[in-house]
């Protein structure tokens, strides 16, 4: 009895067996491919948040040309239509030597200041064998402003500004980023007596998607160690606006210059009595080495 | 009664030799797109398939985020604006390839039919290629057609290049045995 039962089952169940062989396949291919591709692909839109860099950096070969403009405040009212007639402005060029090496320069009118950077990615997000949630980026900054100034008995040594940033940001969802940007800043020559020439500030970087091409940033730097002067913590709200090559970003900010060792510890607008300069920035990239 | 299950048993065993397992050891799949400003063209090397050369059965997994463009940027683009690769991480075909005989050797024409799974979309398709039996080795090529708008791919309106209506994928596995 046993036996017959073994063989009619056995028989059964003999047509199956390579149909059901066949539908495994993909499930198969599906268990063999356990990759991981927990990496974001980027974390900003753009290299520059709105006055400050991001942990964005372009691949090697990349070179990426930043053109810049602040304009007067827009409680200057409308003789100056609303800061419009005054601009300044930064011409920029960004070449990323490798892929984790990005060299930069650029040219503000704003006290015909001269800057230059190296950009060095150190960690990117979920990339590794140990897979940790945020990019890390060592950012460092000189400049040295060209203004005449008659008054003062000025040398090389005291038109030298510099700036080091680490730059750590997390993707955390498909929806928004956030990065956090611990900062010290050196000025050779510094405005008054009681003002320290060293710096330190902490700034604080979000970016949301509302579409598929456009962001909305919010950028703040909040400035320690300094005694009561004149100067204001930089904050910005903007959006980016990504059209595939070229990034659009429209903002408004306090802040009139737009290199680290001019906005952080200079900046004079007061945010909420509207010394708001309206703003872009505008980014084209340029691959000149072919990837691969 | 005994003989019988042995002779079962071996039917068995049969089943399980005739089940002429596949499994690709180079694989690239090409897409090619003619855009007014540049053509866009990608391959990815990370492709794996099974394939069941008695049965006709296939399968194929494609990793979206494995795709390689000449332009980083534009990786970044298709990954995130047309292909959503962090939701839909991969594209699979499963099918059946029909119309073979395994037994000639050089090329022949053969149609592999089945669900075609891109950016979550899965449509049922046809694509007709060739197949050469070489030796241990089983190599298929193919060139098709597919349309963004099957797959529910939309092109953004703001970008600047724009990608055509339709891209030609092209396709290239070679299989050897799978050795138990």
């Amino acid at each position: 009895m046993m036996d017959r039962f073994l063989i009619i089952s056995l028989l059964i169940t003999l047509p199956f067996i390579p149909a059901r062989g066949q539908e495994n396949l993909l499930d198969q291919l599906k268990t063999e491919n356990v990759t991981e591709w927990k990496s974001p692909n980027s974390t900003f839109k753009a290299i520059r948040l709105i006055n400050g860099h991001t942990v964005e950096t372009r691949n090697k070969g990349n070179l990426e040309f930043l053109i810049s403009h602040r304009f007067g405040r827009i409680n200057s009212g409308a003789y100056q239509f609303f800061g419009m007639d005054q601009a300044n402005m930064r011409l920029g060029l960004d070449y990323s030597v490798e892929d984790w090496l990005t060299l930069g320069i650029g040219r503000n009118s704003f006290n015909k200041r001269y800057d230059g950077f190296a950009k060095v990615s150190l960690y990117r997000q979920g990339k590794g064998k140990i897979r940790l949630p945020f990019s890390v980026v060592w950012l460092s900054n000189m400049s040295i402003h060209t203004i005449r100034r008659p008054e003062m008995p000025m040398n090389l040594q005291r038109r030298l500004n510099y700036a080091h940033q680490i730059l750590i940001a997390s993707r955390i969802n498909q929806m928004a980023s956030l990065q956090l940007m611990p900062t010290y800043i050196h000025r050779n020559l510094v405005r008054e007596r009681e003002e320290n020439n060293g710096l330190f500030a902490l700034g604080v970087g979000i970016s949301h998607k509302i579409t598929q091409s456009l962001h909305f940033n919010v950028e703040y730097y909040h400035r320690f160690s300094q005694p009561n002067n004149e100067y204001m913590h930089p904050i910005s709200i903007g959006v980016d606006i990504e059209t595939g090559g070229h990034v659009f970003q429209l903002h408004l900010t306090n802040a009139q210059e737009m290199t680290e060792t001019g906005f952080i510890p200079s900046t004079t607008g007061v945010f909420f009595s509207g010394d708001i300069h309206f703003g872009f920035n505008i980014t084209r990239n340029f691959q000149l080495k072919k990837t691969k | 009664m005994k003989f019988i299950i042995f002779i079962g048993l071996c039917f068995y065993s049969l089943a399980d030799l005739k089940a002429q397992g596949y499994k690709t050891v180079t694989a690239e799949v090409e897409f090619f797109s003619s855009a007014p400003v540049e053509d866009i063209k990608a391959d990815n090397h990370a492709v794996t398939g099974l394939f069941n050369a008695q049965t006709g059965s296939l399968a194929f997994l494609v990793p979206i985020q494995a795709f390689r463009f000449p332009k980083s940027l534009m990786q970044e683009h298709f990954n995130e604006k047309f292909m959503e690769s962090q939701k839909y991480p991969e594209a699979t075909f499963e099918g059946k390839l029909t119309r073979f005989d395994p037994s000639k050797s050089g090329v022949q024409n053969a149609v592999a039919e089945g669900n075609l799974m891109i950016h979550g979309i899965t449509n049922k398709t046809r694509i007709s290629g060739n197949i050469i039996f070489k030796g241990d080795q089983i190599i298929m090529e193919a060139v098709f057609p597919v349309k963004l708008e099957d797959h529910e791919i939309q092109i953004p309106q703001i970008l600047f290049y724009n990608i055509a209506e339709e891209v030609e994928v092209t396709a290239n596995f070679v299989f050897e045995e799978i050795k138990k």
